[in-house]
């Protein structure tokens, strides 16, 4: 198991660097002149263009400045936006709400997704069972950008349930856009148990634990759900580094100050320092998740050995 | 369908479909090949969804070649300020638009840009995903260790994100259809950061099959790689790469109309639903039709592609046969 980590952990480092140095090259590849857009329309003095350039390192070629990049990495140091406000700032400022809107997404999917899939899962071909199915099959095609104009304008402007932007109402501004959020792994989510539940309704030792007089309640949640949960609980935590890189329009829609926002901004005015901040760190979240979710499969299922 | 979906990461085609067909190496024989693709047309003949999906993308795909039919022979830039923001009546049932164009005519017209991108992203998609997968899995070794993690690099990459950034700086570069601004450049970023799943898909396949014995055989009888990957191996591969390219058209609609309303897709004056939704999210309160009418085309749209893949997934997995 140690060994597997680790030898887990040493592959990450190149699809780390490789990503991060993908977006890198993207946004600095361009020949657009960053000083010139900082500028604006005022002239800008030979001496200011050479210190700047010096400091940017934007002479230099594309390996040295992700070089000194890396290097500046390493001490903790993201380097700054043409502002001069330090990219670690912005992350620190946008991610705590891109945290909570993912804890909902995922509260989510754990509630809705697993109730869904256990009740169609325990009577099969039932009205229940199919209408899980042909609701999924729905969910999973509306496009996310669609899905929250529809949610904002029913629950938000029609029944008026929900702000429909801002964070100002606190966790209650997150219900809307975390359950957008979370509707297709939701979808998933139910599907996936429902298979698992069928699979095992006629194992062996469910069979048993009827045999012995269990009432049925006994016999789902705890001889059931355990075995039954495994693939759920390794996608949901795969699906969490991924909701993290994910919110993009989410939260651009429902105008949360997260990180998905901000990359999206970013993006737009060229602020490459903190395009390839923040998309390091979701990328380092993504790998992170699936690293995590790759060791509970051996902890949960006790069959899979890795050494 | 989530973002994260649009990472396409339709983790259920490769466990659903890989074990299933990938176990049962098609024994070369006619008489086998042929049931199982006659047993999954049987069951597809049954399957109320697949038959709505391939309804919706008949009506789609002739909505994109003869728009002007549908659009009832209304010009989709003939507009009158007049009728601005005008609600639907039964003349025109989908109303009018800010520029007071005919609403209907416009959604209808807007079937063929994603259509085009759709289709031309997933070709490319498979290209990729079939030379890269096919050479990582046959090869192995160094190969497949570098090909894979070329693959997780790309992986790791959010794909709205990478296509977003491409396309942001596509346009002053010297690369060609990238800096187009058009349905090519918005069909290469998603087929540039939508590969990887097609990828394993038909690596796993091939590694599932190579080490067979009719794949000695044919070696032994002296056929070239090239024969043994196209002839004996990659046919194994046909059934979930079907399935994963159904679905994947509809998760790249999506993707495009995110994009474009995003603002780094299509840009005005192409018509397009991601460029209609975008209008309309100004005027959402006084006429919410703006975006209801794109939007739910776009919906079944990408539904249509979705039912016809879950379909076939289930028509074409042994194990669901009883």
């Amino acid at each position: 198991m140690g060994r597997y980590v680790a030898r887990r952990l040493l592959l990450t480092i190149p699809v780390l660097l490789g990503a991060s140095f993908l977006i890198f090259a993207m946004v600095y590849a361009l020949p657009g002149d960053p000083i010139r857009a900082l500028a604006g329309d005022r002239p800008v003095p030979p001496a200011v263009v050479a210190v700047l350039n010096e400091r940017f390192h934007l002479n230099d070629p594309l390996w040295v400045q992700y070089w000194e990049y890396l290097k500046a990495l390493f001490t903790g140091d993201l380097g700054t936006d043409f502002r001069g406000r330090p990219v670690l700032d912005t992350i620190a400022r946008t991610l705590p709400v891109t945290i909570k809107l993912t804890v909902v997404a995922v509260l989510f999917e754990i509630v809705i997704g697993i109730v869904a899939g256990v009740l169609a899962g325990i009577r099969r071909n039932s009205f229940f069972d199919n209408f899980v199915l042909v609701s999924t099959t729905v969910i999973v095609s509306i496009p996310i950008l669609v899905l929250a104009f529809l949610t904002q304008l029913l629950f938000g402007l029609k029944l008026g349930w929900f702000p429909i932007a801002g964070t100002r109402e606190g966790f209650y501004s997150y219900v809307l856009p975390g359950l957008v959020l979370a509707s297709g792994s939701l979808a998933y989510v139910a599907r996936l148990t429902r298979t698992s539940i069928a699979e095992n309704m006629n194992a062996d030792y469910v069979r048993t634990a009827r045999a012995k007089g269990l009432p049925q309640r006994t016999v789902i949640v705890r001889h059931m759900l355990r075995n039954s949960l495994i693939p759920v609980v390794t996608f949901i935590g795969a699906d969490i580094g991924a909701l993290l890189g994910g919110a993009i329009v989410t939260e651009t829609v429902f105008n949360l100050p997260g990180i998905g926002r901000e990359v999206f901004n970013s993006v737009k005015a060229q602020e490459g320092a903190v395009v390839v901040g923040i998309v390091t760190l979701l990328v380092f979240f993504f790998i992170l998740f699936n690293l995590i979710v790759d060791v509970l499969y051996a902890v949960l299922d006790p069959r899979i050995r890795y050494d | 369908m989530t973002e994260q979906q649009q990472r396409l990461d339709p983790a259920q085609i490769e466990v659903d479909v890989t074990a299933g067909i990938g176990t049962t190496p098609v024994d070369g024989t006619h008489a086998r090949q042929n049931s199982l693709w006659s047993d999954a047309w049987g069951s597809l003949k049954r399957n109320v969804l697949f038959w709505i999906g391939a309804f919706l993308t008949v009506l789609l795909t002739l909505m994109a070649i003869l728009p002007q039919v549908f659009a009832r022979g209304v010009d989709p830039r003939a507009c009158d300020l007049a009728n601005s923001k005008a609600l639907p009546s039964a003349d025109h049932w989908f109303g009018y638009d800010v520029q007071g164009c005919d609403y209907l005519a416009n959604v209808v017209y807007g079937a063929r840009n994603s259509l085009i991108i759709g289709i031309f992203a997933v070709l490319v998609i498979l290209v990729l995903g079939v030379l890269v997968g096919a050479i990582a899995g046959y090869f192995g070794g160094a190969t497949d260790s570098v090909l894979s993690r070329i693959t997780d690099i790309f992986y790791a990459l959010p794909l709205i994100l990478g296509a977003l950034v491409l396309l942001r700086v596509g346009p002053s570069t010297n690369i060609p259809i990238i800096n187009s601004r058009g349905p090519g450049a918005v069909a290469l970023a998603l087929a540039l950061f939508g590969w990887m799943t097609a990828m394993r898909l038909v690596r796993s396949q091939v590694i599932a099959v190579k080490s067979s014995d009719y794949v000695s055989a044919a070696r032994a009888m002296g056929a070239s790689n090239s024969r043994i990957l196209i002839r004996h191996i990659l046919p194994n591969a046909v059934a979930p790469v079907l399935v994963f390219t159904t679905i994947t058209i509809g998760v790249l609609i999506a993707a495009e109309a995110t994009l474009t309303f995003l603002g780094v897709g299509l840009q005005r004056p192409a018509i397009s639903w991601g460029l209609q939704i975008a209008a309309g999210e100004s005027s959402i309160r006084s006429a919410p039709h703006l975006v209801l009418f794109p939007s739910i085309v776009l919906t079944l749209t990408v539904m249509a592609f979705i039912m016809m893949g879950d379909a076939l997934r289930d028509a074409l997995d042994p194990r669901q046969r009883s």
